[in-house]
């Protein structure tokens, strides 16, 4: 480029020399993973921009609080109500059946599942990159969020913690490419792995020998193999399976129980496999 | 208004980063168009001595954290489009308003490659033709964002 306005370096250097840094920084990021620490401090850099771009919707929510009618305030207090009427009556009789399963447990000589602690977070922001699947959730370090944490919605496994900011974290969702979480069916205790396929509502197993029983309308709970997600949590439905005989396995699609596309509460546990000071908290404040 | 002369730059590629990862209904999502990339385009094609690889590079890795993508993913593919256009500014320039829109839709398609590439590299991530989408939408937004930033650009005498 010959031109009156050249300063400094030439074009083609600054490219040589941007796409050199970029390979520099994948390979570094994705094969040896030197970022999983600053980017605890590069996140919360960042974060400000994330609030601003969840401003409109969150004036939207206000203003849509705001402007409801006491009578649709009304039926909804009404609706809720007789929910948590219904839930109560389930509670109780789940109350005298967690202890019949204690004892049970106890006289088997099987460890018996604690509680464990609990927090609802809520939907910042979804990525929109088409080839990856997170959302972001505005809970992080300063809550005690660590790397690798289970997160739920009322219906089901929705994903695990992938990255940890000051005050809030990625969370990668389980019908991510990179995804698969151990899960073992309810209607035959079969142990399966489920992998995302990289559309928000598929998830397909893999592996699965064409003997295998398993049916559509199958549902798979996780099977806490992996030590990553609690034992017992619903995550998917079987909706097809296909055997043919020339492909290897069998071929078992599922669609996840959480409504991965329509998130807005989350809840993030502490199972009591977890670290119990978090780690990356500290990291986090040394940085700043 | 000194200060925003010099920030008008950096300020436009803020805004259009929010307008990037701002959220919307899923069906809305799969047409939004490049934002930082049209940005940066009018802003190497007015002023390449401000804005230039540097600066796409420096956007890139921003994006790269906004979307979660592993670091440098964006700014590789964020360089390359945006130093074609670096090269060729005195000949794009020249070019009318629709032409430029033709181009903008040939570097987003560029950027959307190299971007499933680098991703194909590290993931095995599946190719759909949907993905293509903000090619067109960035294509009908050129336009727009060229009267808008040229405006901004006379009004504040960026240089």
């Amino acid at each position: 480029m010959d031109t009156i306005f050249t300063r400094g370096l030439s074009l083609n250097l600054r490219l040589t020399l941007a796409l050199a840094m970029s390979v520099m920084l994948i390979v570094l990021d994705y094969k040896i993973d030197a970022f999983s620490t600053t980017r605890v401090f590069l996140n919360s850099l960042i974060s400000p921009v994330q609030y601003l771009a969840n401003l409109p919707g969150q004036l939207l929510n206000v203003s849509a609080q705001r402007l409801t009618s006491q009578q649709a305030l009304i039926s909804e207090n009404e609706q809720l109500t007789n929910h948590i009427l219904l839930l109560n009556e389930q509670l109780q009789r789940f109350e005298v059946l967690e202890k019949e399963n204690a004892e049970l447990r106890r006289l088997l000589g099987a460890p018996v599942r604690k509680d464990m602690r609990k927090l609802v977070a809520e939907l910042m922001a979804v990525d929109n990159t088409p080839y990856s699947q997170q959302i972001v959730i505005n809970k992080g370090a300063i809550d005690g969020v660590y790397l690798g944490q289970a997160v739920l919605d009322e219906r089901g496994i929705v994903g695990q913690v992938m990255e940890v900011g000051t005050t809030n974290s990625r969370v990668l969702l389980i019908s991510d490419v990179t995804h698969s979480i151990p899960v073992r069916s309810i209607r035959n205790n079969s142990r399966f792995i489920a992998t995302g396929a990289g559309v928000i509502d598929e998830l397909f197993l893999t592996h699965v020998p064409h003997s295998t029983d398993v049916e559509v309308g199958d549902v798979l709970v996780s099977s806490g193999l992996g030590e990553v997600f609690p034992e017992g949590y619903p995550v998917a439905e079987v909706t097809q399976v296909l055997r043919d005989e020339s492909r290897p396995f069998a071929q078992v699609k599922v669609v996840p129980r959480a409504h991965l596309n329509r998130i807005k509460y989350l809840l993030l546990l502490w199972p009591e496999s977890a670290p119990t000071e978090p780690e990356l908290g500290e990291e986090g404040e040394s940085d700043d | 208004m000194i200060k925003v002369r010099h920030y008008a730059i950096a300020l436009s590629l803020l805004v259009a980063m929010v307008f990037q990862i701002i959220p919307v209904p899923v069906q809305v999502d799969l047409y939004r168009p490049d934002w930082v990339l049209i940005v940066l385009s009018y802003w190497v094609m007015a002023l390449p001595h401000r804005a230039n690889v540097g600066v796409a590079f420096v956007s890139g890795l921003a994006l790269d954290l906004l979307l979660g993508t592993a670091m440098g993913v964006h700014s590789f593919a964020l360089s390359v489009s945006i130093y074609v256009l670096a090269a060729n500014y005195q000949r794009l320039r020249n070019y009318s308003v629709w032409q430029q829109a033709v181009i903008i839709g040939v570097i987003s398609a560029l950027y959307h490659s190299l971007l499933y590439w680098l991703l194909r590299l590290l993931t095995d991530v599946a190719f759909r033709f949907e993905e293509l989408w903000p090619v067109l939408t960035s294509m009908a937004l050129w336009p727009w964002m060229f009267w808008l930033l040229r405006k901004v650009r006379r009004q504040l005498r960026i240089t």
